[in-house]
């Protein structure tokens, strides 16, 4: 035996509120292993190595719309190499089922996300139909859509010139990814852009975002840099910035995220500290008369004191480690999910700080419970005062 | 081996103060077994306490193993404890989460022997105590003689000069409580271990060499 051992053996002295504790340890650290790296993928600066595509939107936000007028002015700019543009119609489908819709130009679309397959025969279909929809593969599986169906749509946003919330399309080709990653991102639908620029009521020759798909030798950061200033001061101020921050801010309407995430992780770890704070102090106070013989036989105040903290910081190193280990693997599944959509990494950092996290928690809860335990009068003690 | 000098001890509950111990002496050579006997109140477990170091006198001087250990400050007195005492309770106080084994090697942790040789003290020590065969054993597993034979092979794995036992058999029946006082007249004779024993049982105290009897604070 040694004294980790003896430790360990006092963890699950009573198995049921050990393994419960110990539970509530791991779930806490598992909701702050993927709350954290939300956290830190929303916090992070934006990352311009290696991206093939830019996104230009509003400088304001990306509700916010840009004239149509500034495609040849981006396209100008060395470095671009093909532009796109997007606007978001949403749809829904039904009565309440809602759907990712844009709506672009097919020969752009093709040009710049390469990543779409599709048969050649489809993607003209798509640009001589004015009034043509291509839905992702999972999107026509869900609904069993099939080419050569109307689809109509109703948009809440974009009333038609006649007033009717009414649109219909007809469905001329289903696209897949080119592989795994972008499979998984086939939920989503592209309209026609003439035919939704034409038939809604208002806001003419606007658009929500460009993508710029850079040339191999451009430097991401500095042709984004060009166009904000190429914009700047104008009436139509741009903010362009990586896929995946564009992506985070799309995801960040939902509100300020690093405000909920510290909410909900200081209410689980103020739980958590009652949690483990409780099971520590019942575990020491059922354990007098054993802390008296620890004494006895002549461990040290600072002994029992260690081994008191000990404990505590095994139940919060256990099962805080078990916590970020699932924390990583889900993280891992909720990303191959979203096809890389939103990047949920728990990460070395992420690890770094959840250590940090269970070391201060271990003292937290123990210091009390371990200071009693210092504290204790042998004589008392064993004479059961 | 232990030399009790003018020894008080006062305690202080609250605004009460009561004294237990009124300037006590005692001599204990090397190798005897005494026996600390007197009605309830009378001293005996605080004189016990005092001479194990697990509390210090009020006044006077305390001598045990050649050392003063009124003077020894809190850490030292345990190091002195885990060096020189062994100690053996009326209800074994073993730890119930640990095996037989391990509850006798909990003494040595605080030594530097590797674990080995660890394994093999408590090896023999079980030996000594008849309890080889159940080494694996938790206490809830053994029964009450059993479980104080586990206490006294804790007691003495680290080979302590001398045995503190507050009343030691009087959780025990009378059959398994002969057993236990040949186990301890065994250490004492063939080990050469001085011990000190509180009793209330006239039959365990005639296991002892001698009876020092305390009333109300004092050596009757």
């Amino acid at each position: 035996m040694t004294r980790v051992g003896f430790v360990l053996a006092n963890l699950f002295r009573r198995k049921t509120r050990g393994t419960l504790t110990l539970l509530s340890v791991v779930s806490a650290f598992l909701l702050f292993g993927l709350l954290q790296a939300v956290h830190v993928l929303f916090n992070a600066g934006v990352d311009f190595v290696g991206a093939a595509r830019i996104v230009t939107q509003a400088r304001v936000s990306f509700t916010s719309s840009l004239p149509l007028r500034l495609l040849p002015e981006i396209a100008a700019i060395p470095g671009v190499s093909q532009v796109m543009h997007e606007t978001w119609f949403g749809g829904v489908w039904q009565t309440n089922t809602p759907l990712t819709t844009f709506a672009t130009v097919p020969e752009q679309l093709h040009a710049v996300y390469p990543e779409w397959v599709m048969p050649e025969a489809q993607w003209r279909a798509f640009a001589a139909t004015r009034t043509g929809i291509i839905v992702g593969r999972q999107v026509a599986a869900q609904f069993g859509w099939k080419v050569g169906q109307k689809i109509p749509l109703a948009s809440n946003i974009y009333p038609r010139r006649d007033g009717s919330k009414a649109w219909a399309f007809d469905l001329v080709g289903i696209f897949d990814g080119k592989d795994d990653n972008w499979q998984r991102q086939t939920t989503q639908e592209f309209i026609n852009y003439g035919y939704f620029d034409e038939e809604n009521q208002f806001g003419r020759g606007n658009v929500n975002i460009y993508v710029e798909k850079l040339s191999p030798s451009a430097d991401p950061a500095a042709v984004a840099r060009t166009i904000d200033a190429r914009f700047e001061n104008s009436a139509d101020e741009t903010k362009t910035q990586t896929e995946r921050a564009f992506n985070v801010g799309f995801v960040k309407q939902i509100g300020d995220i690093g405000l909920i995430v510290r909410w909900i992780l200081s209410a689980v770890f103020f739980t958590l500290l009652l949690v483990v704070g409780n099971t520590m102090a019942q575990s020491v106070r059922e354990r007098i008369p054993e802390l008296a013989v620890l004494k006895t036989l002549g461990f040290t105040d600072a002994s029992v004191l260690g081994f008191v903290i000990a404990e505590a910081a095994a139940f919060c190193l256990i099962g805080g480690l078990i916590g970020l280990g699932l924390a990583t693997g889900v993280g891992a599944l909720v990303e191959r999910k979203l096809g890389g959509f939103l990047p949920i990494q728990v990460d070395v950092g992420v690890w770094a700080t959840g250590i940090a996290a269970m070391l201060a928690m271990s003292l937290a809860v123990g210091i009390l419970p371990a200071l009693r335990a210092k504290r204790l009068n042998i004589v008392d003690a064993l004479a059961g005062r | 081996m232990v030399q009790v000098r003018d020894v008080t001890k006062v305690y202080v509950r609250g605004s009460q103060r009561v004294e237990v111990l009124h300037g006590i002496s005692l001599d204990i050579p090397r190798g005897d077994f005494v026996a600390l006997m007197g009605p309830s109140g009378s001293g005996k477990t605080t004189l016990l306490n005092l001479i194990g170091g697990l509390d210090q006198p009020t006044s006077g001087e305390l001598v045990v193993a050649g050392r003063r250990i009124d003077q020894l400050s809190g850490n030292a007195l345990a190091h002195w404890r885990s060096e020189n005492v062994g100690f053996i309770f009326q209800f074994y106080n073993l730890m119930p989460v640990l095996t037989a084994a391990d509850n006798i090697e909990l003494p040595l942790l605080l030594t530097r022997l590797p674990a080995a040789q660890r394994r093999r003290n408590v090896e023999i020590v079980l030996e000594i105590v008849g309890l080889a065969d159940r080494a694996r054993h938790r206490p809830n597993e053994l029964s009450g003689g059993q479980e104080q034979r586990v206490a006294i092979a804790r007691a003495i794995v680290s080979d302590p000069q001398i045995l503190v036992c507050d009343e030691p058999t009087g959780d025990l029946d009378r059959t398994t409580a002969d057993e236990i006082l040949k186990l301890l007249q065994t250490l004492n004779r063939d080990h050469g271990k001085t011990i000190v024993m509180v009793t209330h049982d006239p039959k365990a105290a005639e296991y002892a060499a001698r009876t020092v009897h305390l009333d109300k604070g004092l050596l009757a």
